[in-house]
């Protein structure tokens, strides 16, 4: 028992924090409040701050349950409504705004806007210095942003594709992840790496890949993964103000999204996971776009009577096993579903990181729900074959509660 | 290739005469360091250039100036031979690439740059983080992976950095630096400091793709890089004219302009390095080819004879070293006497001798060292065992 407590209390750095209403106006207020300390201590003989509260706030999202959207008031809502990524581009703005470090490297990002539309308006803004169009040429613009981040610089490389980056991984992997424990603490790389990856629309092979799975092991580099506007925004400001190289995966499917997000400013925690619907028969965990083909499934397995937690873990790298481990020693059973491939995937990690600390909790083996071991096809229903349908989840949720 | 070929008798009257000195038989002889007077002298083999200006091959050193370079010459040496027998002595492990023969190019870069402009280089660079204010303490401590050196013992021989000195690194793989270089000179530029950053790669390195898109992006922004290209004519085992279609690193830049220097000629590299800072602060960047020679193999693994000649070893060692050039010169000017030289490198063996000692002395790092410096400190982020049952890691 101490020890899964004990691997639990490891990542509760912001159990004195609200997921929701994670107001950080300014850095200073947040290094003071990390100075305290006590959080940040891993104590062996598993004591844990109990915050099973923050378990019961539901979080709005686009793909709302029919219970949740009755509740909505035709009051005026606060908030304004926006595509993610336009708020995408709402974070990034700000954090210009707040930082005159902070500047923007890619492909087509700046005259262009974007080729998603993430950066767009901001050239004419900020001028060509803070916002870059670069040759293509990834390996080498990645490891400027890296050498720039050294100095004390917080660029923002954008990949076209997540794909592309796969020209980068060398700069990825060992500069960016590495320099901070080869130099002995001496550097500091906050870059943020972000671009849109996963399974689109009949887009082929090579520009359907999730990188996450290949950057997992990296030392030294965090990876975040957005879904929706409100955590899209949030993320992408936590990620600039880390001192830690951050990947934000984004999927190419999501960016018109429309979401109510806050006026006011917020960044979400980049080790927390998103509790997105609480429940008591079966935890499951997803991130990104899989996070919407299980909702569409919790509908269906709610009219069959069924009661199924979903977390979107966001954090892919380092996970957040505290929420997760909650979660299983309440529910018992796991189900995780992801876009990553079988082998190797980020979906593989998590199946053994909740082996290893929380076999105790579980009453029959997790599954794991991943895309087909296949490149993508380009024909339409093959390419829908390759990633899990949201039929799949029902029948595995059923599987499990038997 | 023209090489240099400095006569070599030792008769003062043959060797590089000063253009305009003032020796009277009073003056000279002055050890001390604030012996300020000009003293110009020409390059044994002038600039070679591409798309641009040579530099005037008349360069202005002060006394005090050449005795510190032959002084910070014979600790580099001393400390590449020391670290050769460490090596053998199995206290140092894994990978060790000796940077002997090349001194002239770390400590005339040095004499033209400030500490504001930043460095960063490949594996080679034992002698340049010393020239970049490392200590000899720092320097063995880091290659015998104890904490007082100065990545804490967890990078190596291949990962030294000076932060505060503008000194950044020491990287493993060949050519990854060149775009983080570009990277700084961003930086640098965006900061608005008015510094440069000398990146620095082998002959190997120059065949890099992403040399050349750096290159081209540096150039595109007009980024006050400066590419140099340590030409010791290996890369690893393989000669230049097998790896290269194109020998002449410093014309590969196309676009970019380029100017070949000798670089085992200090004054040279001097003159070149302060040429090229002025050049990238206001065109953009330059490339700096330093014709240079290690006298080791490629590290402590390679003999260094097999794809080379002993005769060819000794034949640089005898007409080219940068050091016997240095204080073939010192000796000419009557700056010091042969005996005082000879005790200058008494003193730098000890001072090296001492550091060892020091650095034998200093303690391993301890196991929790393991899991810092994995992140920088963040939200709540922090490192694992692999037995996350057994090992913790505390945020410091």
């Amino acid at each position: 028992m101490a020890t899964i407590v004990g691997a639990a209390t490891a990542l509760s750095a912001s159990k004195s924090f609200d997921s929701r209403k994670l107001h950080l106006p300014s850095r200073g207020s947040l290094s003071v409040s990390e100075r305290k300390g006590s959080f940040l201590v891993v104590r062996s003989d598993g004591s844990v701050v109990h915050k099973a509260h923050r378990a019961q706030k539901l979080i709005t999202n686009a793909v709302a349950t029919k219970a949740d959207s009755s509740a909505a008031s035709t009051a005026p809502k606060p908030g304004h409504e926006l595509l993610l990524f336009e708020a995408l581009r709402e974070g990034l703005e700000e954090e210009m705004d707040r930082d005159p470090t902070v500047c923007v490297m890619g492909e087509d990002v700046g005259h262009y806007g974007g080729s998603y539309k993430v950066t767009k308006g901001l050239a004419t803004k900020y001028g060509d210095l803070r916002v870059l169009d670069t040759p293509i040429a990834e390996n080498s613009f990645t490891g400027m942003g890296i050498g720039a981040a050294m100095t004390g610089l917080r660029p923002i490389v954008e990949g076209m594709n997540m794909g592309f980056l796969l020209l980068a991984f060398n700069q990825i992997s060992n500069n960016c992840g590495m320099l901070h424990y080869t130099s002995g603490g001496q550097f500091k790389i906050p870059i943020v790496i972000r671009g849109p990856g996963g399974v689109g629309r009949q887009l082929g092979a090579e520009h359907s890949q999730r990188l996450e799975s290949y950057f997992q092991s990296i030392p030294g580099i965090q990876m975040v993964a957005c879904s929706t506007p409100y955590n899209a925004k949030g993320l992408m400001k936590a990620a600039i103000r880390s001192e830690n190289p951050v990947i934000l995966f984004e999927h190419v499917l999501l960016y018109n999204l429309k979401e109510r997000i806050p006026d006011e400013e917020y960044v979400c925690s980049l080790e927390e996971a998103e509790m997105v619907r609480p429940g008591e028969h079966v935890t499951i965990l997803t991130y990104s776009r899989m996070r919407y083909h299980v909702m569409q499934a919790a509908k269906t397995l709610v009219n069959k009577g069924y009661d199924p937690e979903v977390i979107d873990i966001r954090s892919l790298k380092p996970f957040d096993l505290h929420t997760i481990g909650n979660s299983v020693k309440k529910t018992h059973r796991v189900l995780i579903v992801e876009e990553c491939m079988r082998t190797g995937g980020i979906g593989a990690s998590l199946t053994a990181a909740i082996t290893e600390n929380f076999n105790d909790y579980l009453d029959a083996p997790i599954i794991c729900l991943s895309s087909q071991d296949v490149p993508t096809p380009y024909a339409g229903t093959l390419e829908e074959w390759t990633v899990v349908q949201p039929a799949q989840i029902v029948t595995a949720v059923e599987q499990l509660c038997q | 290739m023209a090489l240099a070929h400095v006569a070599s008798s030792t008769s003062r009257s043959n060797l590089l005469r000063p253009i305009s000195a003032i020796v009277s038989p009073n003056l000279r002889r002055q050890l001390s360091t604030d012996d300020t007077r000009t003293l110009t002298i020409e390059t044994s083999v002038p600039f070679t250039s591409h798309q641009c200006e040579s530099p005037s091959r008349s360069v202005d050193t002060t006394p005090s100036e050449l005795l510190s370079f032959f002084r910070d010459m014979a600790t580099m040496r001393r400390m590449e031979i020391a670290a050769d027998s460490l090596y053998k002595a199995k206290l140092i492990r894994g990978f060790c690439h000796l940077y002997d023969g090349q001194e002239a190019v770390a400590v005339g870069m040095e004499s033209a740059i400030t500490k504001k402009d930043s460095i960063i280089t490949a594996y080679r660079d034992h002698c340049t983080f010393l020239g970049r204010g490392g200590t000899l303490l720092q320097v063995f401590s880091e290659l015998m992976g104890r904490i007082d050196g100065c990545s804490k013992g967890k990078g190596g021989s291949m990962h030294f950095y000076k932060k505060d000195s503008g000194f950044y690194g020491g990287h493993g793989i060949v050519g990854a630096q060149v775009p983080l270089g570009c990277g700084l000179a961003f930086a640098q530029k965006y900061k608005k400091d008015g510094t440069v950053t000398f990146a620095l790669y082998g002959d190997g390195a120059a065949n890099q793709g992403q040399l050349f898109e750096a290159l081209n992006i540096s150039a595109l922004w007009d980024l006050p890089a400066i590419l140099v290209c340590e030409n010791n004519h290996y890369g690893m085992g393989t000669a230049e004219w097998r790896a290269a279609k194109s020998p002449a690193y410093y014309k590969r830049g196309d676009y970019v302009p380029g100017l070949k220097v000798d670089g085992m000629d200090a004054l040279a590299v001097k003159q070149a390095c302060k040429f090229a800072k002025e050049h990238a602060l206001k065109n953009g960047p330059i490339i700096l080819e330093m014709d240079t020679y290690r006298y080791h193999g490629h590290s402590m693994s390679d003999p260094g004879s097999t794809y080379r000649t002993r005769d060819e070893i000794s034949g640089v060692r005898q007409e080219r070293d940068p050091i016997e050039r240095v204080r073939k010169l010192i000796l000419s000017h009557d700056l010091a006497t042969e005996k005082e030289l000879k005790d200058t490198e008494k003193e730098v063996r000890k001072l090296v001798d001492d550091a060892i000692a020091q650095a034998k002395e200093s303690p391993m790092p301890e196991p929790h060292e393991l899991f810092t410096n994995v992140y920088a400190k963040g939200y709540g982020v922090e490192a694992f065992g692999a037995d996350r049952k057994e090992v913790r890691a505390v945020l410091p």
